[in-house]
């Protein structure tokens, strides 16, 4: 007897189920998703910040004007040297790194609670990748949500303090190609981030097997 | 001969705990026959809901073989498991285990989804099922705004939207007061009868007893005793007496 074969795959769900079921476990947590993002919000918007306000003042070195200098001088810009300082790059690495085992330590919580929750999902036929995904999604919609909060905060930040410091200089020289590459870098740099914070919860939450829907919750 | 749905042979579960090996079942066989309303009654610490588990798909037997209309649970892999689930069985627990954030049509729904329908045919067949278990009003709320019975009755819903030939049911009226937990008893009788479908349940609740066609006591990993239902009902009696003194 062999009707193995009689017994087919259990059917793909579409990714708009899982995104919506993601959507909704997110509303139900929304106020300890707030808290997760705001870790990423405060991380991106530093990183946004350091590279807006240097690509305003790189700017404003380049004007070779005697009262801007003299600001310059004043707000402690070194006008000889080039480049970023790298121990604002190594606090700005580790602000991010902050926030990475953030997403993922706030996620494996998540995940803990929820292990009957999976395992009841599985019972009704759920398979490993559709976990995979809606826990995947849930948590790279918070990194990136609240990459894209802290990319505008760093942005506004970082102009209002020069506008404080230089006045209308700022608009005179406002450097649009660098201020927009140093969004997308930011973008870029945060998404990448929590996306890669997301896949160990995501399969984590994968692992946990039917019988879990079983346990006696604690 | 009677048609056999489901079928375990020499099913074995062995925790290690340390290095202690202990025999959580040792060597159970049994045959359930389609469309019965099979009741398994034993003390916690029995083996009963590893039996349980084992016999519908949740959990694999050290030993032994399960056989679902012929089919040997062992030559599945995780996705042909899954559709077995899915389609085959439904599953009601104790703690009624609805997803917190889903509405109970959603709740009923999602079975409905990976069963492969689209979501709107799938939301049609989840209020159709709803309204038979008597939640047509209640379509909108969510587990919290429902009460013990209500939510169950929601999960009756969610295990029956798929049309499965087997239902289980892990202590279904164990967090429900005596009434509520009658009536989920008879709606799910009535959907044995009505439906032919086969009925597991777990449970120390005498009143199932009333209900079941088969009677399993399961003691120290191994089957004690099976009643059918003629003989069920003169002990009930007894147990009854014994309960009450």
């Amino acid at each position: 007897m062999n009707s193995a074969k009689t017994i087919p795959r259990q059917t793909e769900v579409p990714w708009t189920v899982a995104f919506s079921v993601s959507w909704g476990s997110l509303r139900r947590r929304i106020f300890r998703s707030m808290i997760t993002m705001i870790g990423v919000v405060l991380g991106i918007a530093f990183l946004t910040y350091m590279l807006v306000n240097d690509s305003i003042v790189q700017a404003l070195v380049a004007m070779r004007n005697e009262s801007v200098n003299v600001l310059l001088q004043k707000a402690g810009v070194d006008i000889l040297r080039e480049g970023t300082d790298p121990m604002m790059l190594l606090l700005i690495g580790l602000s991010l790194l902050t926030c990475l085992v953030g997403i993922i330590n706030a996620m494996l919580m998540s995940v803990t609670e929820r292990i009957k929750e999976i395992g009841t999902l599985k019972c009704l036929g759920a398979e490993d990748s559709f976990i995979v995904r809606t826990y995947f999604i849930e948590s790279s919609l918070q990194g990136v949500l609240g990459t894209l909060c802290g990319s505008l905060a760093g942005l506004l930040v970082g102009i209002l303090i020069n506008l404080v410091s230089y006045g209308g200089y700022v608009f005179q020289v406002f450097p649009w190609f660098e201020i927009i590459r140093a969004e997308l870098v930011a973008f870029v740099i945060g998404s990448l981030m929590s996306i890669m914070a997301s896949i160990a919860p995501a399969y984590w939450a994968a692992c946990k097997q039917p019988v879990d829907a079983m346990r006696v919750e604690e | 001969m009677e048609d056999v749905i489901l079928k375990a042979q020499g099913l074995t579960k062995v925790y290690t705990m340390g290095t202690e090996k202990v025999y959580a079942l040792k060597g159970v066989s049994l045959d359930i026959a389609r469309g019965n309303y099979v009741s398994i009654m034993g003390p916690s610490g029995s083996g009963k809901s590893t039996f349980f588990n084992i016999v519908g798909g949740l959990d694999k037997p050290t030993e032994g073989e399960v056989f679902m209309d012929g089919q040997r649970f062992g030559d599945l892999n995780s996705s042909q498991m899954a559709w077995v689930r899915c389609h085959k069985v439904g599953y009601i627990f104790q703690s009624f285990n609805l997803i917190p954030s889903m509405t109970a049509l959603e709740n009923v729904a999602i079975a409905r989804i990976f069963s492969g329908r689209t979501p709107p045919e799938a939301r049609r067949d989840a209020s159709e099922v709803l309204e038979q278990v008597g939640l047509g009003h209640r379509l909108h709320h969510t587990p919290a705004e429902l009460s013990g019975g209500q939510q169950q009755r929601v999960a009756i819903a969610r295990a029956m939207v798929n049309k499965p030939e087997v239902i289980l049911a892990d202590e279904p009226t164990g967090n429900l007061d005596l009434r509520t937990g009658e009536e989920i008893i008879n709606l799910l009788g009535k959907l044995q009868k009505d439906k032919n479908i086969t009925v597991i349940t777990a449970t120390h609740d005498m009143k199932m007893l009333a209900a079941s066609d088969v009677v399993v006591w399961i003691r120290d990993g191994q089957v004690d005793r099976v009643a059918k239902r003629g003989e069920v009902k003169i002990q009930v009696g007894t147990i009854d007496g014994n309960t009450l003194a």
